[in-house]
C-alpha cells in the first residue's frame, strides 16, 4: 500500500450476469487522491454494476479493481479492508437505513470494523457532525425527511473513515434546498469522491473531471465543463441538459 | 427515542417502570406468569392478591385502568372459549342461575378466565412500559438467538417502509377507478399484495448488499452506544413482582 497510488484503479474489468447479459466490457478508470469525479451515463450502461465492483460486492471475469494500492480479491481479510476504504452511499436510503434509530445505524459500519465503546461513540458523533444532523441521533430513520435521510446515509459511510467516496445518483429525489445543502456537505469533504449521476448540472457543480460510461464501456474521460458543452458527445450517450441549462465554459 | 406510529402500546413516561432496563421487566413479566398459571385453580383468593400485584405495577407505571381494561379485549377469543366449558364439561352439576352446569366446567372456565386476564394484564403492563426497540434490546441481552431479535428489527423498521408502499399503490390503484366492494371484485389488491411482496423481497436484496458494502459479514455488531446493562438493584427491584407472587401460591399451596 503505498501513498502514491491512486484512490481508484480500475484496469481492463469485463462483468457478466449469470443471465449471460454483459454489463462490463473492459473499464480502464483511475481516480487521483482528493479528486471529484463524476460517472456519467443513461440507465443501464453499467454504472452500478461498476461500483459494487469497487468494494468486492461483484467481481469481474477479467480485469483489475486497486483501492488505494490494494487489489480487490475474494480474500476475507482484504474485502474487510476494501470495505472500509470504499464507502458506497446507495440511492435509496430506505436500503442503507435498515435499524431502528440514526445512531445505531451510523454505529454498523465501524461496529464491524471492532470499534466499541468510546470510539465508536465518537465516530457517530463526528460522522453525524459532518452532515449536520447531529441533532437527531435518536430519531428513526423513518421519520426523516428523504433529504434527511440522504444525508444520515451519507454519514453511516463516512463513520468508517473512508478514502473513496462513491454516491449512487446522490441528488435524486431530493427538493432544491436538500439538493444544495448535501452539495455543500460533500464539498466540505476531505474524501476522494466518485459520484453515479445523470444530474448533469450536479456533477458541473461538484466535479472537476467527468467520465461517461456507456454499454458497459469508458467512452469519454475530462474536464466536466469541456464534456457538457459537447452536446453531440451527450446525444451519442441519451445524455441531455436540463431545459435552458446552459454549461459555462 | 424514536416513538411514533410502530409504537402500539408504549405510553411514553418517566415512571419508576418504564425507567427498569428491559431484560428485568421481560423476566419479572414471565416469571409473574409462570407462577400465576402455576397455581391451582381453587385457591381462588390467591388470584386476588395477583390481581392485586399487577394494580400495583399499574399504578406505579401511571398506566389508567380504563387504558389496560381497554387493551384486554384481545383475550375475547378466550373468554368465549371459557363461556363454553360449564355447559360442554362432563361430571358434576350444579344448580346455577337456574341452568344445570358442569362443575368441573366452571372451574375450568374460571381458569382460563382469571390465568388469561392476569398474563394479559402483565404483558399490557411490559408493553407500555417499554418501546418496542427497547423490548428487542432486552431480549437479545436475555441472550435470545439472535436471528430472531435481528428479524424483529427488520420487521420494526421496514412496516412503514411497507405500509407507505401499500398505500401509495392503493391510492394509485383507485385513482385509476378500482373500487372494490365484493370478495370477487378484490383482482386489483390481490395483484397488488403481490407485487408488494415482490418489491419487499428485492429490497431485501438491496439492504442486503448495503449491509455487506459497510463489513457485514453475518453477525450483527453490538452497534449500540447508549443505555448500560441492568444492575444488582434494578434485578432486585423487578423481581419483587414474581417474588411477591410466589410467596402468594406458596402460602395458597401450603394452605390446601
Amino acid at each position: 500500500m503505498s501513498t502514491t497510488a491512486p484512490a481508484l484503479d480500475v484496469r481492463g474489468l469485463r462483468f457478466a450476469y449469470p443471465d449471460g447479459h454483459v454489463a462490463l466490457r473492459g473499464v480502464d478508470l483511475t481516480v487521483a487522491h482528493g479528486a471529484r469525479v463524476a460517472l456519467l451515463g443513461p440507465n443501464g450502461a453499467g454504472k452500478t454494476t461498476l461500483v459494487l465492483h469497487l468494494n468486492g460486492i461483484l467481481t469481474g471475469v477479467e480485469g483489475t479493481v486497486r483501492v488505494g494500492g490494494m487489489t480487490v480479491g475474494s480474500d476475507r481479510a482484504v474485502l474487510a479492508e476494501v470495505r472500509r476504504r470504499v464507502g458506497i452511499v446507495f440511492q435509496d436510503p430506505d436500503d442503507q437505513l435498515f435499524l431502528s434509530t440514526v445512531a445505531e445505524d451510523v454505529a454498523f459500519g465501524p461496529a464491524n470494523l471492532g470499534l466499541r465503546g468510546a470510539a465508536l461513540a465518537a465516530r457517530v458523533d463526528e460522522a453525524l457532525a459532518a452532515v449536520g444532523m447531529a441533532g437527531h441521533r435518536d430519531r428513526a430513520p423513518h421519520h426523516l425527511s428523504f433529504g434527511q435521510r440522504r444525508r444520515v446515509a451519507v454519514a453511516t459511510v463516512l463513520a468508517m473513515h473512508p478514502q473513496l467516496l462513491v454516491l449512487d445518483e446522490p441528488s435524486s429525489n431530493l427538493d432544491p434546498a436538500s439538493r444544495r445543502e448535501l452539495a455543500e456537505i460533500l464539498r466540505g469533504l476531505p474524501v476522494t469522491v466518485l459520484m453515479v449521476t445523470h444530474d448533469l448540472p450536479y456533477a458541473l457543480e461538484l466535479c472537476e473531471r467527468s467520465v461517461i460510461l456507456d454499454e458497459g464501456r469508458i467512452v469519454a474521460d475530462g474536464p466536466t465543463p469541456r464534456l457538457l458543452a459537447d452536446g453531440e458527445l451527450l446525444a451519442r450517450h441519451r445524455l441531455e441538459l436540463p431545459y435552458g441549462f446552459s454549461p459555462r465554459p | 427515542m424514536g416513538a411514533g406510529s410502530t409504537h402500539l402500546l408504549y405510553r411514553d413516561g418517566t415512571s419508576p417502570v418504564h425507567r427498569l432496563p428491559p431484560e428485568v421487566k421481560i423476566t419479572a413479566m414471565v416469571a409473574f406468569t409462570l407462577v400465576v398459571v402455576a397455581t391451582p385453580r381453587a385457591r381462588f383468593w390467591a388470584f386476588g392478591g395477583y390481581a392485586l400485584l399487577v394494580a400495583v405495577v399499574a399504578v406505579l407505571s401511571r398506566v389508567p385502568p380504563g387504558w389496560l381494561l381497554g387493551r384486554t379485549s384481545i383475550e375475547v377469543p378466550f373468554v368465549l372459549f371459557a363461556f363454553t366449558l360449564p355447559f360442554l364439561g362432563t361430571g358434576d352439576r350444579v344448580d346455577l342461575f337456574g341452568l344445570r352446569l358442569s362443575e368441573e366446567g366452571l372451574y375450568g372456565a374460571w381458569n382460563v378466565l382469571a390465568k388469561a386476564t392476569l398474563g394479559v394484564l402483565a404483558s399490557l403492563l411490559l408493553a407500555a412500559t417499554t418501546t418496542t426497540r427497547d423490548l428487542i434490546l432486552g431480549l437479545d441481552r436475555l441472550r435470545c438467538p439472535q436471528v430472531v431479535t435481528q428479524i424483529a428489527t427488520f420487521m420494526l423498521r421496514y412496516l412503514p417502509v411497507l405500509v407507505g408502499e401499500a398505500q401509495r399503490m392503493r391510492v394509485a390503484r383507485i385513482s385509476r377507478g378500482d373500487d372494490p366492494r365484493f370478495l370477487w371484485q378484490v383482482r386489483g389488491l390481490a395483484a397488488g399484495v403481490g407485487t408488494l411482496f415482490l418489491r419487499a423481497f428485492e429490497r431485501g436484496e438491496r439492504v442486503y448488499l448495503a449491509m455487506r458494502s459497510r463489513g457485514y459479514t453475518g453477525r450483527m455488531p453490538p452497534s449500540r452506544t447508549d443505555s448500560a446493562a441492568a444492575t444488582t438493584a434494578q434485578w432486585l427491584a423487578g423481581a419483587a413482582v414474581p417474588a411477591a407472587a410466589l410467596t402468594v401460591a406458596a402460602v395458597a399451596v401450603a394452605l390446601t
